[in-house]
């Protein structure tokens, strides 16, 4: 498997999108550190980009990679491997390749401008797992997808469509049915929604960080437990974790049972 | 020695093998026919493990594939379309292909066969489709294997790489190799192939060799047998 | 701290020249305070020395100084009584730690309970254990300074306040820690006074806790983690300025509750991290300028029909809502304060921008009608419906708004 992973890996470092990705959060971090002067206004702006970003570019790498590399795949299915070596090998490349991007590209702006003397050291650490997370979430979900539909149109579509679905349309639905239902006790379906998509979860360890102070405002008794509490961030992180191994396991089981 | 038992595969609605039974058991080249869409690459796919069947038994020296990787060590393939990582240097994948399977020193001579060197440190993506069809060449001739799987071989090929090829297969067969090969280009079955399987519908309509076939069929020409055939089943 | 001590004891010989000095100790002639008091005449002072000494219902009934050396502790041996009542005036009370005053569910029991005096000092005591630590009651002319107060209250019910005035004028209560008390500072009826440097932490209900008290002033206190913060109620005139409100955590808490307050000032205070930056209710005619809202959760929050209030040169930074309300806001005005979520631009280059802010988003009328809706925030949904109702107002009332946001922070 490592082997696969190197290959993809390297092979994905090389491509000019890695770079593309890369150029565009490095200068994003710079941009926001340098031209704003305030690194709580940046790591702000960068989370509420991540959170939408990072998912958006996990599932279209993930979609890509799988499709052009098809051929490739196949040649790799001839040789004496096991089918979730390939393409575990595979989604562990992208993903990696993805998250370094990622990391080096905020990070180098970041500690040039002195993260680490700064009080927001914290945030940008919780910024970079976020992300992490996403990528590794997401990746493992467009695998899927890309397994599943043999079109690549139609797998293409689906992912964004997926993308849309957890990045807006879920929490639209959500706000919807929760307004429509405001004299009932929420709070533990409110939690129990958000446990459901990724997007959500990543968007609640922030919100533990940023906006502690509103999220304590609250009476529910669940909510109490969950925000006052290391809970929520445990609870949080294992679901996220959670949300990495169901598509890893539903990859190998398709890829299993997959005609190429 | 493959055997095929009863072996049926569909996708959806489309049912492609109907009952596959072959028993490759003798050194030799057997060539794969039939019209597009009658179940060659299904059936070459199914040997690889790459296809799993719906119904029937595939055993390769007596051990059942289904599920197993191993035994691809047997196997060498060569697939239809060469379509590699962009970003890869040819000896990066040479490299890579070896380090997956197992050392070997046949690679060299066939670079120099092929006269690849001056593209080993090129980028596949930066490749013309013949080049890569003998970079695919490559990769499938430079280890050892008992049997070789070949989708075809000669797409894109020039008339001198197409030369090497017939040498290698010669040479292989000489040393005693089971050779499956699917290729549209009749003339070639009928210079090497020493078997012929023809599939049609999904079941194997003929199984002998070149000869047979014509005298079946009453045709001077293979390219005519096999319209004689495609003609009286329609 | 020993020479200050001396220092005050030979001014206060100074000022009567024929005041004598009486050391109460274990070995000393006079072995317990009650008789170092009652031996002491007007103007004497009572020295004693380091030990402990189980006391209560001292009565001080004469103008006396009773100064503690290297911290002589007064036991109270929860008998559920006053430790120390003061009854005159010109009275010093120093040095002294005070503890185990005993609980009561009926009666007001202090470490010092100080009735009907004036011109009193109290300084450099520390108190643990006590319910209440002083109690002031028609008091005047007081010095309340560099005290020490530490509970472990969990029940409001079973606490008591750290300093409790009632009915006082002109006390100054400086620079005094007080911690884990139900308030740690409570004022009714108390007329000028002033209340500075002090550092009020973790009290279970209100750092500071004002009732009916015009005319006061209080700056450069420190309030954390308090219960519920600060509160502020049915007061005119209040001077609020150079207080920290920080980390004011929970489900009815806040920097700073203002309710029916008027005529007021509240000027370079810092509201960092509280559930509610300044909860207002029913407040009119206060200037609110030079504040810093740091990561509030709300920076401000109406909840009663307040009038003519003016914010201005404050700056909001990084809270999770800026403005909500739920009732009507006449005639206050928002001006020239910097907003950290201001993305308008400044062609002109004076410092402020070229169009107006709006303070108020959509998502928080939602959050007001479906509190549970808060783990929508932040989501691109939410910042969709904001936007949008950005571009085009339909549910924020039109004149809420800044028209002259600054660009840039303002640096004290």
């Amino acid at each position: 498997m490592l082997k696969i992973l190197k290959y993809s890996f390297f092979d994905l470092m090389r491509s000019r999108w890695s770079y593309i990705y890369f150029i565009f959060y490095l200068l994003m971090g710079f941009v926001l550190l340098f031209l704003n002067n305030d690194v709580d206004k940046a790591v702000i702006t960068l989370l509420n980009i991540i959170i939408i970003l990072t998912p958006l570019i996990g599932t279209v790498f993930g979609i890509m990679y799988y499709y052009t590399s098809k051929e490739f795949t196949e040649l790799l299915l001839s040789q004496p491997l096991k089918r979730s070596t390939i393409f575990i090998g595979q989604y562990l490349g992208v993903a990696i390749s993805l998250s370094l991007s990622l990391i080096i590209g905020l990070g180098i702006p970041f500690l040039i401008y002195g993260i680490a003397r700064s009080s927001s050291i914290f945030n940008f650490t919780s910024l970079l797992i976020v992300g992490g997370f996403l990528t590794f979430i997401f990746v493992a979900l467009s695998y899927n997808i890309a397994l599943a539909f043999n079109d690549k149109i139609k797998g293409f579509g689906f992912a964004i469509l997926l993308w849309l679905f957890m990045a807006v349309i879920y929490d639209g639905i959500l706000m919807i049915v929760m307004m429509s239902f405001q004299e009932y006790p929420l709070d533990k379906f409110a939690l129990g929604a958000v446990m459901f998509n990724p997007i959500d979860l990543s968007r609640i360890l922030i919100l533990l960080k940023l906006d502690i102070s509103a999220l304590l405002g609250y009476t529910g008794a669940v909510f109490q437990k969950f925000f006052g509490t290391g809970r929520g961030m445990l609870v949080s992180l294992s679901m996220l974790t959670l949300w990495v191994l169901l598509p890893l396991w539903n990859l190998t089981r398709i890829a299993n049972k997959k005609d190429f | 020695m493959v055997e095929i038992k009863e072996l049926y595969k569909a996708f959806g609605q489309v049912r492609v093998l109907e009952g596959i039974n072959l028993l490759l058991d003798e050194p030799g080249i057997i060539a794969i026919l039939g019209p597009n869409g009658s179940g060659k690459t299904t059936l070459i796919k199914s040997i690889l493990g790459m296809v799993i069947p719906d119904k029937g038994s595939i055993t390769i020296d007596e051990n059942q594939i289904l599920g197993k990787w191993a035994y691809r060590s047997q196997i060498s393939y060569m697939s239809q379309i060469a379509d590699f990582p962009q970003n890869i240097r040819v000896s990066e994948l040479i490299a890579m292909i070896k380090n997956l399977r197992s050392s070997t020193d046949r690679d060299q001579a066939l670079i120099d066969l092929f006269l690849l060197r001056p593209f080993l440190d090129k980028k596949l993506g930066n490749l013309s489709g013949g080049t890569r069809q003998k970079v695919n060449i490559l990769l499938s001739f430079m280890f050892d294997a008992p049997l070789i799987i070949l989708d075809e071989p000669t797409t894109g090929l020039d008339p001198v790489a197409l030369l090497h090829l017939k040498d290698i297969l010669a040479q292989e067969k000489q040393k005693g190799k089971t050779i499956l090969i699917t290729t549209h280009i009749m003339n070639l079955v009928e210079e090497i192939a020493d078997r012929v399987i023809f599939l049609l519908d999904g079941k194997i309509y003929f199984n002998g060799s070149v000869t047979a076939l014509k005298t079946q069929t009453a045709q001077q020409n293979l390219e005519h047998a096999i319209a004689e055939i495609l003609k009286s089943h329609a | 701290m020993k020479a200050l001590l001396y220092i005050a004891t030979f001014l206060l010989w100074i000022q009567h020249s024929d005041a004598a000095t009486i050391d109460v100790c274990a070995d000393c002639e006079t072995n317990s305070i009650r008789e170092g008091v009652v031996l002491a005449k007007a103007g004497d002072t009572v020295l004693v020395r380091a030990g402990i000494y189980y006391v209560s219902e001292i009565v001080i009934d004469k103008s006396i100084s009773l100064i503690g050396i290297d911290q002589p502790v007064l036991d109270g041996q929860n008998l559920q009584k006053n430790i120390l009542e003061v009854r005159a005036q010109d009275v010093l009370i120093s040095g002294f730690l005070l503890q185990n005053v005993g609980l009561s569910y009926t009666k007001e029991i202090a470490g010092i309970h100080i009735s009907h005096s004036k011109n009193f000092r109290m300084t450099h005591n520390t108190f643990q254990n006590v319910f209440y630590a002083f109690i002031l009651q028609r008091a005047q002319y007081g010095l309340l300074k560099n005290n020490v107060i530490r509970g472990q209250s969990v029940d409001e019910t079973k606490s008591g306040n750290g300093f409790h005035l009632w009915k006082c004028t002109d006390i100054r209560i400086e620079s005094n820690t007080i911690e884990g008390m139900r308030d740690g500072i409570y004022l009714e009826f108390v007329k000028n006074s002033h209340i500075s440097n002090n550092r009020s932490r973790k009290n279970i209900r209100y750092g500071l806790h004002f009732m009916f008290s015009d005319h006061n002033e209080y700056h450069h206190n420190e309030f954390r983690e308090n219960g519920a913060g600060v509160a502020v109620m049915f007061s005119k005139f209040i001077q609020m300025h150079h207080n920290d409100f920080q980390y004011n955590w929970g489900t009815a808490s806040y920097g700073l509750l203002l309710k029916e307050i008027n005529d007021s000032e509240i000027m370079n205070n810092n509201f960092e991290q509280n559930t509610i930056g300044i909860n207002i209710d029913g407040c009119n005619r206060i200037n609110y300028r030079g504040n810093q809202f740091v990561r509030n959760g709300w920076a401000i929050r109406f909840t009663g029909g307040c009038y003519t209030n003016i914010f201005e040169y404050n700056n909001f930074r990084h809270n999770t809502f800026d403005l909500s309300y739920n009732s009507r806001l006449n005639d206050n005005k928002f001006e020239a304060n910097y907003w950290s979520e201001y993305t308008g631009y400044d062609l002109d280059r004076d410092g402020i921008g070229d169009v107006a802010f709006r303070p108020v988003k959509l998502f928080s009328f939602v959050v007001n009608k479906t509190p549970e809706t808060i783990i929508l925030m932040r989501s691109l949904f939410v910042d969709l419906i904001n936007f949008s109702e950005k571009v085009s107002p339909i549910f924020t009332p039109d004149a809420l708004k800044d028209i002259r946001p600054l660009m840039k922070p303002i640096v004290w």
